[in-house]
């Protein structure tokens, strides 16, 4: 991708050759709630293999979009190829291939770390031969085997999102989802994960769409980003060209404000505020 | 091409679908079975109510002897009503652990799986029978200790895990869809108060359906209750008499349940949006 697309012009019709290259590729994809338009239109794609950031105010469409490619949610209009599947027509071939952690929890406290994977693995159909061997891997990938026998409800909230992140990955998704993954965890705890997710990619060729609101993190992870606005792609590219784009001492920060016109601190609904709260103290 | 479009070499493509499809309800049956195994509280909270019924109002209503019941003793005649009544109020409130657990982003987990939408469903009915299954094991020691005289031989034993099993799966998915359409738990709770009651009442579970006037009498014959019922009592009791005979009784309850399933398998993923 070079310099800045603007991803809302009538986009270019994507080669066949290119949209098996994607990880995702949305075709005016759209999402209305009777009159509210939460995604609109979106026309955009990116290659596999690379980590993918989505940045925007609260309601600018981040996780409406993310529900529509995890095939949690119907589009309204236009669809998606994800893995190179269709979210509508072939949804189960799409589940499939993705691994998804929600911005919420996901894990079930009332279990242990290991009971939570067995049952993931399970669900994905994980041959009884093979589970064991995935299960701990994926304890000692992400640094919990000596807590596989423990209840998730007594894990710290860094230990809970690397537990998350290793249940959607025991299939070995080609397309992994991050709804904001490090929300309401402490610096330390981020950095944690910041460094699985690096080595998820390296060590399963993994794709990776996370979403977040930590500039510092789509900086620091992120090969190219997409700012969203009222449900569109307001700008994209790699957060380097991004900063040049807006000025010589731009951070992606002032990126943000460029292209969305909002404060960092304004938006969102008393849903999505109170839901991240309660994930933040849970995770607390 | 085949890199773009190919299954993931880790998740099986079994040439029998049916295998994956079993193992997919089963885990979803097992997560909720191990909750159950670590925190087992809740089976014995869930005795008291049978224990009031019979220590109680059977006791008293067993000395009336106002309800015809077939030459039996009362308290005999509502022993297997009491079970009934114990596995649907188990049931009928099952559903608010799907709404629990959305609140959590635990169903989104499921959602996102590639096991099919009915998987989903009939795995929380298998976990809501192991509940009442163990419901059942408590009912038949509180009725032998009172001396209810109960069929006792294997054959017997196993019609009544059956009908047991019929019965919560049943009302868990009822309650399941019902969770879907509410989909909070303030409005579930009270929903699940005003169904319980209707469903004992309109069914044969402590009186016949003799005694009813005709209007309640008609609503009792389309209640699944009363078709477990009517199972129960002629499994379960020494002198029990089924009105409408086994098969029909199970045909009822198998038709009910897989209308039901048909339904909260449509219904399940719009309990996110």
């Amino acid at each position: 991708m070079d310099g800045i697309s603007d991803a809302q012009t009538p986009t270019e019709r994507l080669s066949p050759a290119s949209a098996i290259e994607s990880a995702v590729e949305t075709r005016a994809l759209t999402r209305r709630f009777e009159s509210l338009v939460a995604v609109n239109q979106l026309t955009f794609s990116f290659p596999r293999g690379s980590i993918f950031g989505l940045l925007g105010p609260n309601g600018a469409g981040k996780s409406t979009l993310i529900k529509m490619l995890t095939t949690l949610l119907p589009p309204s209009g236009g669809t998606a190829l994800v893995a190179g599947f269709d979210i509508v027509r072939e949804p189960r071939e799409v589940r499939r291939r993705i691994g998804y952690v929600s911005q919420m929890l996901s894990a079930d406290g009332d279990l242990t770390g290991y009971e939570n994977l067995l049952i993931s693995a399970k669900l994905y159909g994980i041959s009884r031969a093979e589970r064991p061997r995935r299960i701990a891997e994926a304890l000692e990938f992400m640094d919990l085997a000596n807590a596989s026998t423990r209840m998730v409800k007594h894990y710290s909230g860094g230990m809970i999102r690397r537990l998350e992140i290793a249940q959607s990955m025991l299939h070995r998704p080609s397309v992994l989802f991050l709804d904001e993954p490090t929300v309401g965890l402490d610096p330390f705890a981020k950095q944690a994960v910041w460094k699985h997710i690096r080595d998820l990619r390296h060590e399963f060729n993994a794709t990776i769409l996370m979403t977040t609101h930590d500039m510092q993190e789509a900086d620091e992870l992120c090969e190219t980003i997409a700012f969203m606005h009222q449900g569109r792609v307001a700008a994209i590219g790699s957060p380097a060209q991004l900063k040049t784009a807006v000025g010589p001492q731009a951070t992606l920060g002032d990126v943000f404000i460029h292209y969305t016109g909002a404060e960092i601190s304004d938006g969102g609904d008393l849903r999505d505020v109170a839901r991240t709260r309660r994930t933040s103290q849970r995770l607390g | 091409m085949s890199h773009a479009r190919g299954v993931p070499a880790s998740v099986s493509d079994s040439a029998f679908p049916g295998i994956d499809y079993a193992r997919q309800t089963l885990a979803v049956a097992e997560a909720d079975i191990r909750k159950l195994i670590h925190d087992p509280v809740e089976l014995l909270t869930r005795m008291i109510q049978p224990v009031l019924w019979l220590l109680i109002f059977g006791q008293v209503f067993t000395r009336t002897h106002a309800i015809p019941t077939g030459g039996i003793s009362y308290l005999d005649f509502m022993t297997p009503g009491v079970l009934a009544q114990s596995v649907l109020f188990g049931a009928i409130f099952y559903g608010i652990s799907l709404i629990w657990e959305r609140d959590l982003g635990i169903v989104h987990k499921f959602l996102v799986s590639p096991a099919a939408r009915s998987s989903l469903v009939l795995g929380r009915a298998i976990s809501s029978t192991v509940r009442s299954l163990c419901q059942m094991v408590l009912v038949y020691l509180l009725a032998l200790l009172l001396q209810i005289h109960l069929h006792l031989s294997p054959l017997a034993i196993v019609g009544v895990v059956a009908a047991v099993i019929f019965g919560s799966a049943v009302f868990s998915t009822f309650s399941l869809i019902a969770a879907c359409i509410v989909k909070s738990r303030e409005r579930f709770m009270g929903i699940g108060q005003v169904l319980t009651m209707p469903l004992f009442f309109a069914s044969n579970a402590i009186y016949p359906l003799a005694l009813m006037p005709i209007w309640l009498r008609n609503l009792s014959r389309v209640n699944p209750l009363t078709y477990q019922v009517d199972a129960l009592r002629s499994l379960m009791i020494v002198g029990g008499t089924t009105s409408f005979g086994l098969a029909p009784d199970f045909a009822f309850m198998a038709a009910a349940l897989a209308l039901l399933v048909a339904i909260a398998t449509h219904l399940y993923p719009k309990i996110i949006t």
